[in-house]
């Protein structure tokens, strides 16, 4: 029995990867770049959600209203100011400025609500669910974070398969030049795929938030780096790939921390990702690329 | 012709350290240098050779790597580690020092050849964030170790002291994440300085050889390269192992400038990587004395504007940002273009006058 709940935590732990891994592999499939300030959008979601619900009292639900809406907003915005003057700039030159942006997000909550830890309260009010007998409890977060994952996983899958929008992004990322001589707006795009990465990144602050309910200007840093490894896993630009990517790394990472050792658990799942690197070296779904002389 | 180019402008490199070194140790002797200054010596030569290293690895061979904090910490616990066995056999803390500082190189090279491997077949974003994933590896299996000596020889566990099982003569040299406390402050600013110009030897060296051309006919054309007989694997690996030796040097430096040596996120973990990619890429890919001058000034940066105290990271991320846009971006650098040739054309009619 416990071993099933460390798998359920551990499936649920695998959800909230799986959402923030989906914003960077799809900004990665389509402008071909590493979004590093990705992870610091989920904490800037946690914190817009700690203002309106815990300083302001307002009803949870309002909270993550504001945070979509603010994190999509501050998605578009960076991607305008800080990535759009670099297309067609080398990808370590745009990394970089990723990374100054993750610095700015970083230092600005830390300015406004300092480095002290706030303490989150949960915004999900579903009791804990016994199962045989109460041997087994399923806590109220995890139900909730496992259904999110399953209804934005739907959700995505059908948006971009049946939207002219949609197609439209599958079409920039299969080819940028083909896409632009068909119509496609590649900037309006691009701005439609930052929104959807950061307003999934505001849904995930708010779920890892109520998880582990402590808040600081670093929150997001740890789990936006493991949701990266999450979407390289499952081969980045490969929407089920970060599905699958993240909730086998959140399995991993939970079993080992129960069974091997909570210190090691990082390491091992890391030491994971470098064995089905070297076996497939493009991920689990990665196209494999063959280079052309 | 151009090899007196060349020899001028490496001498120029090493003229700049060696000006450096007499500046600071002018102010230091009239006593005009604030303490802060003099404690920000070492690290800035510890950021110098860092950045020089990094770019051999990144500019030269033109791998992205995101781990080389963790080439540091191998070489910082190795050579921290000798320090603390041989306190009683070798009794000069210089000699001792001097002696760390080879067998963190060494251990650190070895550690870069045997990542280097399996990783090296991997391209782009993947080496990347397999470089990553070693560097936090490695930081954190030194967190959760723990190696202690008594009269029977090592012992080694990787869950508590007690579990170690020493003797009443044991001592316990690796305690976890506390890590090594109580090495001797051996590094000095003239150590330091003299592990720079070493560090500026042997990367300008390397790079005006055959091997460094082939190293970077690599980077350039790596099937160009193949088709005319360049052994990739051989080259690669030499390149990231020389890298991952001198990154060894800095993390031993590190290690016996600070009493305590714990490896932490700040100092040890990803962040520390990309502080120091952030320098190669400023400096520029491939220019040796643009990464250190840039390891310099951005070391400096924060403790200069220590004045503004809580906006001083800020700012530091608003001028990364501005200064990549205004480096990099296409239309920046049409904008710059323009601008120089109207300057040109300014001066021309000028001399023509004259």
């Amino acid at each position: 029995m416990s071993f099933l709940s460390y798998l359920i935590n551990g499936i649920s732990l695998g959800s909230i990867y799986a959402i923030i891994a989906l914003g960077y592999t799809m900004v990665y499939g389509i402008a071909r770049m590493l979004n590093f300030a990705h992870g610091d959008i989920i904490m800037v979601g946690g914190f817009v959600i700690f203002t309106i619900v815990s300083t302001l009292s307002l009803p949870p639900m309002l909270g993550i209203l504001a945070a979509v809406a603010a994190c999509t907003l501050l998605g578009v915005v960076i991607e305008r100011v800080a990535y759009k003057p670099l297309r067609g700039a080398s990808s370590l030159a745009v990394l970089i400025t990723a990374i100054g942006v993750s610095y700015l997000l970083q230092n600005v909550a830390l300015l406004i609500f300092g480095s002290n830890a706030r303490q989150f309260t949960s915004v999900v009010n579903v009791p804990n669910l016994k199962l045989a007998g109460g041997a087994l409890s399923i806590s109220g977060v995890t139900m909730v974070t496992i259904a999110s994952c399953i209804v934005i996983m739907v959700g995505l899958t059908t948006f971009i398969n049946k939207t002219k929008i949609g197609q439209a992004m599958l079409a920039v990322s299969e080819d940028t030049g083909a896409a632009t001589l068909m119509g496609i707006d590649v900037n309006k795009t691009i701005s439609v795929t930052f929104a959807i990465g950061s307003a999934l990144a505001a849904i995930a602050g708010a779920l890892l938030c109520s998880t582990y309910p402590s808040l600081t200007p670093y929150t997001g840093s740890m789990p936006g780096i493991k949701a990266f490894v999450a979407a390289v896993f499952g081969g980045i630009g490969s929407i089920p790939g970060a599905m699958i990517g993240g909730i086998l790394l959140g399995i991993i990472e939970n079993l080992s921390k129960a069974y091997i050792s909570s210190q090691l658990s990082d390491a091992i799942v890391f030491a994971v990702l470098i064995v089905v690197l070297l076996v497939r070296p493009t991920g689990i779904l990665g196209k494999k690329i063959t280079e052309k002389v | 012709m151009k090899k007196n180019k060349l020899l001028i402008q490496n001498s120029i490199t090493y003229a700049i350290v060696i000006a450096c070194w007499i500046v600071a140790q002018i102010l230091i002797s009239t006593g005009n240098m604030k303490s802060l200054m003099k404690g920000l010596l070492v690290p800035l030569c510890i950021y110098a050779i860092l950045a020089i290293s990094l770019n051999l690895t990144v500019g030269i061979l033109g791998e992205l790597s995101l781990g080389h904090a963790g080439f540091m910490c191998v070489g910082a616990f190795s050579g921290a580690f000798f320090t603390k066995c041989m306190e009683n056999v070798i009794p000069d803390v210089t000699v001792r020092f001097l002696i760390a500082l080879l067998i963190g190189a060494a251990v650190a090279g070895v550690c870069g050849i045997l990542i280097g491997i399996p990783v090296l077949r991997l391209k782009g974003d993947y080496l990347a964030i397999v470089t990553l994933a070693f560097g936090e590896i490695i930081k954190n299996l030194i967190n959760a170790m723990y190696v202690g000596k008594d009269a029977s020889g090592f012992h080694f566990s990787i869950k508590d002291s007690l579990s170690l099982g020493l003797d009443d003569t044991g001592v316990v040299i690796i305690k976890g994440a506390q890590g090594i406390t109580g090495t001797p402050k051996a590094a000095t600013f003239t150590i330091a300085i003299i592990l720079v110009l070493l560090t500026l030897f042997i990367t300008l060296n390397l790079i005006n050889s055959r091997t460094g051309r082939a190293i970077m006919s690599i980077r350039d054309n790596r099937i160009a390269a193949e088709s005319v007989g360049i052994n990739i694997t051989k080259y690669k690996l030499m390149a990231f192992s020389i890298s991952a030796a001198l990154a060894g040097v800095a993390g031993v430096l590190y290690a016996h400038n600070l009493s305590s040596l714990a490896a932490t996120p700040k100092n040890f973990g990803y962040n520390m990587s990309i502080m120091i990619l952030v320098f190669v890429v400023l400096g520029g890919l491939g220019n040796i004395r643009g990464s250190m001058i840039a390891a310099v000034v951005l070391t400096m940066l924060p403790e200069l504007l220590r004045g503004l105290n809580d906006y001083r990271m800020l700012i530091y991320a608003v001028v990364l940002i501005v200064m990549m846009l205004f480096n990099s971006s296409p239309k920046a650098i049409e904008m710059r273009s323009v601008f120089m040739d109207r300057l040109k054309s300014k001066k021309k009619p000028a001399k023509e006058a004259a």
